[in-house]
């Protein structure tokens, strides 16, 4: 390897590399985002406890059975088939010309869905039935239970995995270079194909690829470690707010 | 007095296996109810059949002369009027102490902030955990917890608090200050409905003892009568066993 030709190829080419690292980082961060949100809510309708009859029974096994079907078909067949039936089966089918970059969004989207769903439901299994029970004991109906007291910490439960996730795609973005997404590595392969310098090209695309994967990995550590608070909790001497009567209701031998 | 919750001829069955039968059985405004009985016989059922965690197989509940029971009325409503305190304790785990207190009251309530956390540090100093205002949950002992969680449940102002065995999930050295906890507010006149294993606290603060077995009540009473002068056999068996 020679190092000057690393040096030229940089300073010829460095806005190409650099559009295709950012279209990589766009994809798989708008993927990771939409695709986190599609797990959450079918990891959600996945809990929701089905009724012993009616037409919402019904609604809901066929709901859930397709969504079933969707994330064992997105797990079991590999991306860069998927890229390929959807973007040419689109314009075959009806006709549309996809644009390479709502396609990609599409599929990686669609992709970490059905990975997520899995996860969500872990994460919303995980979270004890108690905290349910206490948020409703109070008088929270389903849904506020739901927002204030269960989804952060399944948000919380989940955040690991999402970010693993985010890691994946970003490599995983570079089968997209079939359908012609210009990602990082469709951007090298243009370039090597001018230079005819592939091992150093490579090397670039390589080393963009690792800063990228280990910068979103520690920024995650760190979001991690900011929503877990600090480890020890300050006492707080005397409290500002003054002491009212202790309970509010009357002496217990009044008689009514 | 009056009549705070009237249950009647309340029943509650899992499947095939009928936990409550035929429940008749009231509280009335300050008075201090504890419920006793072996593992099993159905008490905390009947606690959660109150707040309605578990949805009763019959029969009805009359809060404040209304069946609640009834399709049209509002059990969110009716839930705030209850305090409900956990074995497990089940603060909320993403709520610091302070939050844990102030979530209900701002999201169900529609209190203000200042409010609501006004009311929360009221009760906090209470039960002696307003030191703690910026602990979060996993940092504290069960018996900090547990304090913590009757103040969650007095913010919210209810007619009612119900204690499903309160210490029994903590270390014997955490038992007292609960309890004590407990006793205060039994002094002050809050109506209460307390499962408890703990004899001696029920003999001391109740004003009336229900003795609970197979998911029927076999016999209530005074303390005094319940603990010295069973009429029963099945409590006299189980005072000889959980007393000796
Ligand atoms: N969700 C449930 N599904 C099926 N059976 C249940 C359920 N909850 C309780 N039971 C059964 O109902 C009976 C009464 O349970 P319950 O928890 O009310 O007893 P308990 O008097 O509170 O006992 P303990 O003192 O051990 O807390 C038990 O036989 C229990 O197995
Ligand atoms: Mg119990």
């Amino acid at each position: 390897m020679s190092f000057e030709w690393v040096v030229t190829i940089i300073t010829n080419n460095w806005p190409m590399f650099l559009r295709g690292a950012g279209m990589t980082l766009l994809i798989s961060m708008i993927g990771t985002i939409v695709g986190a949100i599609v797990g959450l809510l079918i990891g959600i309708i996945h809990t929701i406890p089905v009724p012993e009859r009616g037409v919402k029974r019904i609604l809901l096994k066929i709901v859930n059975a397709i969504l079933s079907v969707y994330i064992e078909f997105f797990r079991g067949t590999p991306m860069i088939v998927q890229a390929m039936v959807i973007y040419y089966g689109s314009a075959m089918a009806f006709g549309i010309n996809m644009n390479q970059l709502v396609a990609a969004l599409f599929i990686v989207s669609i992709n970490t869905g059905a990975y997520m769903a899995e996860i969500v439901r872990g994460g919303i299994v995980s979270v004890d039935k108690g905290q349910f029970e206490s948020a409703q004991a109070i008088g929270m109906n389903h849904f506020q239970a739901m927002m204030h007291i269960v989804l952060p910490q399944v948000v919380r439960n989940i955040l690991p995995a999402t970010g693993n996730q985010f890691v994946i795609n970003i490599k995983d973005t570079s089968v997209l270079n079939v359908i012609g997404v210009t990602e990082l590595y469709f951007q090298t392969k243009s370039v090597a194909g001018n230079n005819f310098r592939y091992f150093e090209s490579f090397f670039i695309a390589c080393v963009l690829y690792f800063i990228m994967t280990f910068t979103v990995t520690c920024i995650l550590r760190y979001i991690e470690r900011r929503l877990d608070g600090p480890k020890n909790y300050s006492m707080i001497g005397q409290p500002p707010v003054q002491v009212e009567t202790l309970v509010s209701t009357k002496g217990r031998n009044d008689q009514q | 007095m009056e009549k705070v919750i009237d249950i009647q001829h309340l029943s509650k069955s899992f499947g095939t296996h009928e936990v409550l039968k035929d429940i008749d059985f009231s509280v009335h405004k300050g008075e201090v109810v504890c419920v006793i009985g072996s593992s099993g016989s159905g008490k905390s059922t009947l606690l959660r059949c109150v707040n309605l965690l578990e949805k009763p197989s019959g029969g009805q509940i009359i809060y404040q002369g209304e069946n609640i029971l009834d399709h049209k009325h509002d059990i969110h409503a009716y839930r705030t009027k209850l305090g409900m305190v956990f074995q497990q304790f089940n603060l909320f785990n993403n709520h610091n102490v302070l939050n844990n207190c102030v979530v209900g009251q701002v999201k169900v309530l529609k209190r203000s902030k200042i409010e609501a956390e006004k009311v929360a540090m009221n009760y906090l100093k209470l039960v002696g955990m307003d030191q703690y205002v910026n602990a979060k949950p996993s940092h504290l002992s069960g018996g900090q917890k547990q304090r913590v969680a009757i103040a969650r449940a007095l913010s919210m102002n209810p007619d009612v608090m119900l204690f499903d065995e309160p210490t029994s999930a903590l270390d014997p050295e955490m038992v007292g200050e609960v309890l004590k906890v407990m006793k205060e507010l039994a002094n002050s006149g809050l109506t209460m409905l307390i499962v408890t294993h703990e004899m001696e606290f029920a003999k001391e603060v109740s004003d009336r003892v229900v003795f609970m077995d197979k998911g029927v009540i076999v016999e209530e009473g005074k303390p005094e009568q319940i603990f010295n002068h069973p009429t029963h056999e099945r409590t006299r068996e189980f005072l000889k066993r959980t007393l000796k």
